[in-house]
């Protein structure tokens, strides 16, 4: 009696709601999948086609994902909903000891990635592109993961380490090694010019300062032409020599001093190491500063920054450092990026790329390093994989461009870690000193920070 | 009778056109405790925040004299410095810990000023230089003396927020005197606790009060807190100071019997 009873008696109600909830997606579908306005050759300008088949696959899909989403996932009526233990593989990453293992295999595989069989140029660009985000992830994270100060504008820091980098060594000649720890610099300062006006600002006021901050440094560099070349940039860059031996083909070169044949990898599997290089720095420096006293101030300035005014903690220079530090290590994989792409313009540094640093740090988990690279690994290896995804034309017809999906799917992927691990991969945070053990602290105890 | 540690003179609060403290004067000695008491609404968390610089006096002086005769004008100091060089300490009337980090954390962060300057402003720290490391021990050490007086040792690596209430009044307390003040503010610690914990509370005030060279004032409403353990009592209605004295001496004021218990019309 008990369980065919229960079955029938809440299938009709099932129905029902799976019946709505294909009402509402058929009037959302209506506008952007039913209708689809074409551009016509003749005066009339535009006018509609009607995708009837289309918009009845998405309602049906709605109405079979809403009645399995009943059967199998949905929380049962009744039943007090426990609150939610975080997954194997979360809780894994949480703990001390398997991030101890992760990190260095990781490592391990980054390091013999370049000389991997499958490792063609296209590959090691994207695991180029990867590392990068994962160095800007770890320096975005000083600031909003510890310090709790949400930065919108962080691409600004990374946009003037590129640019120090390229007017650098085109107008006095500087080598990279010489130009990285200026530019490192120049965007601290930076970090500090944007720190003092922000310094009284919380929340979303901080978040709206930060942001116009990052457009006005995209638009100086957008208009004051004669210095940086406006739209169109800075080109002839300088790329970054192996010790002084140029990547060409010239008898000096490197391949020629070091009795290699010439091969453009060279330079590619160079930049590589570089940038992972850099990125092992900022992971070493990032989580050795955590472990400081100043990284226990930045944690503590967003736990409370008024109880962090009544123990002598100057919060203003504490503010500051987050934000100088954090800018630090954007300047130096802008100053990367500069020397990689041996160009420059104001197009690279727009906000999408600020929201990209700042998904993956949310993502990521706003205190787990190693929650950045996994979700710098998705959200960059994730796009790329969709331009992959061109057998799906079998399905969909040759119009069908995967890779038009991404914003989709990025909003997709955020509703669903706003359901599922609303405090990001790895929500929990190891203490940074401890007597007898060390024990994680839940994501339930930590303040996110109001500023 | 030696220096006050603390002269309160004529200290006044206006907001816009309310008077929150009137023309104030007391002082408070090197190991004594001295309790404010009032109403609710008499001004006694405002004069406390003068005291610790949260606001900034409308009115008045605050002067503070260490053991070497050095004078701090409290009234013109920024809050963290008060905290830094004042030595002044405060705990909150709601409790303000930084409950995602562990006890051992939050008694660590207490001792960033001295732990800041032992890692060379960060540079050292980075390098993990042997006299960081030296100081970093001395500084768990003197956490976990703090932790062993408060009696929460066992909870040294849980979060502070994980804490029953009673503990994180301790913890907060533990904090507080992780900074070495001279004078220790407390905001109605008392508040919320059971007897019991009032009794372990008294204790500890006393043990501080006797072996460690600070003067305490605390706010109170909790009278057999109050009562017991204070050396001396200032009692303030409505902003102005009506009493002024031992337990007892306050105990028999007309005045305060007026103003907790109102006059009987005859």
């Amino acid at each position: 009696m008990s369980l065919n009873d229960q079955t029938s008696s809440s299938f009709l109600p099932m129905i029902k709601r799976s019946i709505i909830a294909t009402i509402i997606a058929f009037f959302l579908f209506l506008p952007t999948l039913g209708i689809k306005t074409s551009a016509s050759g003749g005066v009339d300008g535009l006018f509609l086609t009607y995708r009837w088949l289309l918009l009845g696959i998405g309602c049906g899909l709605i109405f079979v994902g809403r009645i399995a989403y009943e059967l199998f996932w949905a929380p049962k009526e009744g039943g007090q909903k426990a609150e939610k233990a975080p997954s194997s593989l979360a809780k894994a990453l949480g703990s001390a000891k398997v991030a101890k293992t992760i990190g260095p295999v990781l490592l391990g595989f980054a390091i013999i990635f370049p000389f991997l069989p499958f490792s063609d140029r296209y590959i090691l660009d994207l695991g180029i592109l990867i590392i990068t985000y994962v160095m800007l992830g770890w320096g975005l994270q000083i600031v909003v993961g510890l310090a709790g100060l949400l930065d919108l504008g962080y691409v600004a820091f990374y946009a003037v380490g590129a640019y120090s980098y390229a007017l650098l060594s085109i107008h006095f000649g500087f080598g990279f090694w010489m130009c990285l720890p200026l530019a490192g610099l120049l965007a601290a300062t930076w970090g500090i010019i944007l720190g003092f006006p922000v310094l009284r600002l919380r929340g979303d006021y901080l978040a709206i300062v930060t942001l116009a901050f990052g457009e006005i440094i995209r638009i100086v560099l957008l208009n004051w032409r004669s210095f940086t070349g406006g739209s169109n940039g800075l080109s002839d860059i300088p790329r970054p020599s192996f010790f002084g031996l140029p990547f060409n083909q010239s008898e000096n070169g490197f391949a020629a001093t070091l009795h290699l044949e010439y091969s453009s990898m060279h330079r590619i599997i160079f930049l590589y190491f570089l940038i992972l290089a850099l990125a092992v720095f900022t992971f070493f420096v990032t989580a050795r500063l955590r472990r400081l006293p100043i990284g226990r101030a930045w944690e503590a300035l967003r736990e409370d920054e008024i109880a962090c005014r009544s123990l002598g903690i100057n919060t203003v220079n504490t503010k500051l450092s987050a934000f100088a530090i954090g800018a630090m290590f954007g300047g130096f994989a802008g100053s990367f990026f500069a020397a990689k792409q041996a160009f420059v313009s104001p197009e690279s540094f727009n906000f999408m790329e600020s929201a990209t640093i700042l998904a993956i740090v949310v993502l990521g988990g706003m205190s787990s390093q190693l929650g950045v690279v996994f979700s710098a690994i998705a959200m960059v290896g994730g796009v790329e994989l969709l331009r992959q995804l061109q057998f799906l034309k079998v399905i969909f017809g040759n119009d069908f461009d995967p890779s038009q999906l991404r914003l989709l799917l990025f909003g997709l992927a955020m509703v669903l870690m706003m359901l599922w691990r609303p405090r990001g991969l790895v929500s929990t945070r190891m203490p940074t000193v401890f007597l007898k053990d060390k024990k994680t602290v839940s994501a339930a105890m930590i303040s996110q920070g109001r500023g | 009778m030696s220096q006050p540690l603390l002269s309160v003179n004529q200290l006044t609060m206006r907001f816009g056109g309310l008077t929150a403290v009137d023309a104030v004067s007391f002082d408070v000695h090197r190991n004594h405790i001295t309790a404010v008491i009032g109403p609710n609404g008499a001004g006694k968390t405002t004069a406390f925040n003068c005291i610790t610089g949260f606001y900034k006096p409308t009115d008045g002086q605050i002067v503070l004299r260490h053991k070497d005769d050095n004078e701090f004008k409290l009234e013109e100091m920024e809050d963290f410095r008060i905290s830094q060089h004042a030595k002044v300490a405060r705990t909150f009337q709601n409790i303000r810990l930084f409950g995602g980090m562990t006890v051992l954390e939050n008694l660590m962060i207490a001792q960033h000023n001295h732990l800041m300057k032992a890692s060379a402003y960060t540079i050292g720290g980075i390098f993990n230089t042997p006299s960081y490391q030296r100081a970093q021990e001395a500084a768990k050490q003197k956490a976990l003396a703090w932790m062993d007086r408060v009696g929460i040792t066992d909870r040294a690596d849980d979060p502070a927020a994980a804490l029953p209430y009673g503990a994180q009044r301790k913890l907060e307390i533990a904090r507080a005197m992780c900074t070495d003040p001279v004078l220790l503010c407390l905001d109605e610690p008392a508040a919320g606790l059971n007897p019991k914990e009032s009794e372990e509370l008294n204790a500890l005030l006393r043990s501080i009060r006797d072996t460690n060279d600070v003067g305490i004032l605390l706010i109170e409403h909790d009278m057999s807190v109050v009562m017991e353990i204070s050396d001396h009592i200032i009692v303030l209605d409505y902003g102005r100071k009506i009493s002024d004295g031992t337990a007892t001496e306050v105990r028999n004021d007309p005045a305060v019997i007026k103003a907790y218990l109102g006059v009987v019309e005859e």
